[in-house]
């Protein structure tokens, strides 16, 4: 062998990347970036076009991100460009309340203070969150975007994994990474197969613009039909995700937007003053849906792909951060260790990781909104009670937030805000 | 070097792939050595970029550095180690591991210079490398200072040598026969005696005498919780490794 370096560098060649990511959405772009900025060669695949997002005008959807996912997104360089358009959020209010009455007398008050570093999130639009994503990828050396795409078969092989493209081009990598959403096709072509329900609830999302100044704080009542969050954008605007029965949603849906308002307006009280409708408005059917398996030979599976879940407390996004910052962890450790990054003991790692936490989180969200869901009396003196509790007890009340804020746990390097 | 598959009987390649596969099953026969492998990569890894001033967030940090892996069996260290971009040697004095290694190597795309021979016939051809990895081999040896004094001939001046062992006292005979082998079934009985078992201190005088000089030593520890291996400064009770260099 004369050139020192030339088994490693036939190692690279055989592969066209080292990581193929399924899917443009949030997580993938994430995953994408982080492992390019350590170094790896990322394809990212998107079945969609990239265009379509990023264009849009105000559409009223947004995320309430945690504290460790604004982390991720400053470590992976995408906070900057994005932080002028995020509203920091100081508090979240939780109540019980009833149509006409407003909250209920016992709410939970989280403020930032509490937590002792700065706000306890930040709303942000998606539109700015995506473009951001996008001009990312495009930027990045080591990535590759392919929009408007799809992947049609995947073979995991000894030594990788090929994909098919819908335009007939064939791909080959080390790992394919599902983040292709809730009905993922990764998922479904690796033989993995899914559990899961639907809640026989809808959520209404919009946005709204209001005559009082909302103080960046943040507000969920529990409805005995779903919850209702009120959730702080810059100036004076609230996203709104209303979780309605899917009789009543199909209902409000079909509402002039008058009518609709004349609905939302006892629901919230007057806290807000004066509301109007600031953008169009959506509805999403809810359920939950978990991957059996976060792995399979040569496949990994991040975001909805591996749990879809309720968008309470948009936890969905956070959730998927978190995969995000475990996988690029594991990942990039392997990397460097020389070791082949989608063999099965090292994708265990990342499951091992992940699976518990999601799960938990994912039936636990399913939990709260049962318990909340529901205008029986008693249950609703005892949630009554038991808020009354959570809110008198200082270290439950801490422990709720940093949960929430996605603080506890065993934290990647990513979710500090740190490096690989 | 011929690749493995034009040097044996076609036949004979069904059973190189099905040895490969139990090689690289990483819960198969060799689950304890991928288990402990993790552990054993970020030690060598460590010490290689600290020695030879590598960055090993950098794309093929060993290039340029030749090793030789003395014991190399289906290639757990020898793979990552020419993934890392070192020109690697892979020395197995078992004949039957090297087709295998080969096989698996090629499957992965990775070149690697694998032979079936002893340390001490690559020393009297006069090879030269950057880095030795002698990883529980020692152990197994009928003359470790001999088996020393060979790695250091096989060193360029400034070269590196990673070694590892088991410890010899109460508890490494519990851990390592009683538990790893009577217990837990991960190794085949008499893998492992436990006389030939070297403590840390013997160890530093074998190196020293072989003309190396030791610079840092770990303990290798197993947690069950985490069902994991990692290193560990103080705990050098059952598995550790050594680092020595040839000045």
């Amino acid at each position: 062998m004369d050139n020192p370096a030339q088994g490693a560098i036939l190692a690279g060649m055989k592969q066209d990347a080292d990581v193929i990511i399924a899917g443009g959405g949030l997580n993938g772009p994430a995953l994408g970036l982080a492992l390019g900025q350590a170094g790896l060669r990322v394809t990212v695949v998107d079945a969609q076009p990239p265009r379509a997002r990023a264009d849009a005008g105000f559409d009223g959807r947004a995320y309430a991100l945690a504290i460790a996912s604004q982390r991720l997104l400053a470590a992976i360089g995408v906070w900057p460009v994005v932080a002028d358009n995020a509203q920091a959020l100081t508090a979240v209010k939780a109540a019980d309340g009833r149509a006409g009455e407003g909250p209920a007398p016992f709410f939970l008050h989280f403020d930032a203070a509490e937590l002792d570093q700065g706000p306890v999130g930040y709303m942000l639009e998606d539109r700015f969150l995506y473009r951001a994503f996008l001009a990312a990828m495009e930027a990045a050396p080591n990535l590759t975007h392919i929009g408007a795409t799809a992947i049609v078969a995947q073979t995991p092989g000894v030594a990788g994994v090929t994909v098919t493209l819908s335009d007939g081009r064939q791909l080959s990598a080390r790992v394919l990474v599902g983040a292709d959403g809730r009905r993922s096709g990764v998922a479904e072509r690796a033989g993995i197969g899914r559990t899961g329900w639907g809640y026989g609830q809808t959520a209404l999302v919009c946005a709204i613009d209001h005559e009082l100044p909302h103080g960046g704080i943040a507000h969920q009542f529990f409805m005995p039909s779903g919850p209702l969050a009120i959730l702080p954008l810059p100036g004076n605007r609230c996203s709104i995700v209303w979780s309605e029965t899917d009789a009543n949603a199909a209902t409000i849906s079909a509402l002039s937007d008058e009518d609709f308002l004349a609905v939302l307006r006892p629901r919230f009280g007057d806290f807000l003053g004066e509301i109007r409708l600031a953008g169009p408005r959506f509805s999403y059917p809810l359920n939950l849906t978990l991957a059996n398996a976060y792995t399979a030979p040569r496949v990994a599976l991040i975001g909805d792909a591996a749990h879809g879940v309720h968008p309470i407390a948009g936890q969905g996004l956070n959730l998927g951060l978190r995969d995000v910052a475990a996988l690029a962890e594991v990942l990039v450790e392997a990397t460097r260790r020389g070791e082949d990054i989608g063999a099965a003991d090292v994708l265990d790692r990342y499951q091992g990781w992940r699976r518990f936490d999601s799960t938990a989180l994912a039936l636990g969200m399913d939990g709260v909104n049962r318990l909340f869901s529901n205008d029986n009396p008693l249950l609703r003196a005892g949630r009554d009670i038991g808020m009354g509790l959570v809110q008198s007890i200082p270290a439950l009340r801490q422990r709720f937030m940093r949960q929430a804020a996605g603080l506890s746990g065993p934290l990647p390097r990513l979710l500090q805000g740190r490096a690989l | 070097m011929q690749p493995a598959t034009n040097t044996v009987d076609p036949a004979e390649v069904a059973k190189f792939e099905a040895m490969a596969a139990e090689w690289w099953d990483p819960n198969g026969k060799f689950k304890p050595l991928h288990m402990l492998n993790p552990c054993r990569l970020d030690y060598i890894t460590t010490q290689i970029a600290a020695e030879f001033g590598r960055d090993l967030k950098a794309a093929q940090p060993f290039a340029g550095l030749r090793l030789l892996d003395i014991g190399c069996g289906g290639g757990l260290l020898s793979e990552p180690m020419a993934r890392l971009g070192a020109q690697v040697v892979g020395a197995d004095a078992a004949a039957r591991n090297i087709p295998v290694a080969q096989l698996h190597a090629e499957q992965m795309g990775l070149e690697i210079d694998y032979r079936h021979t002893p340390a001490e016939a690559l020393a009297e051809a006069g090879e030269q490398f950057d880095i030795v990895l002698n990883m529980e081999v020692i152990e197994h040896v009928a003359d470790p200072q001999g088996f020393l004094t060979t790695c250091q001939t096989l060193l360029k001046p400034g070269g590196l040598m990673i070694c590892s062992t088991l410890n010899r006292n109460p508890k490494s005979f519990m851990m390592a026969i009683v538990g790893a082998e009577w217990v837990m079934r991960w190794l085949p009985k008499g893998t492992h005696e436990w006389h030939k078992f070297i403590t840390p201190d013997e160890l530093y005088t074998l190196i020293r005498t072989a003309g190396l000089d030791p610079v840092d030593r770990k303990g290798m520890v197993f947690n069950p919780a985490a069902w994991r291996w990692s290193l560990s400064d103080r705990d050098l009770s059952v598995n550790y490794v050594t680092t020595s260099v040839k000045r």
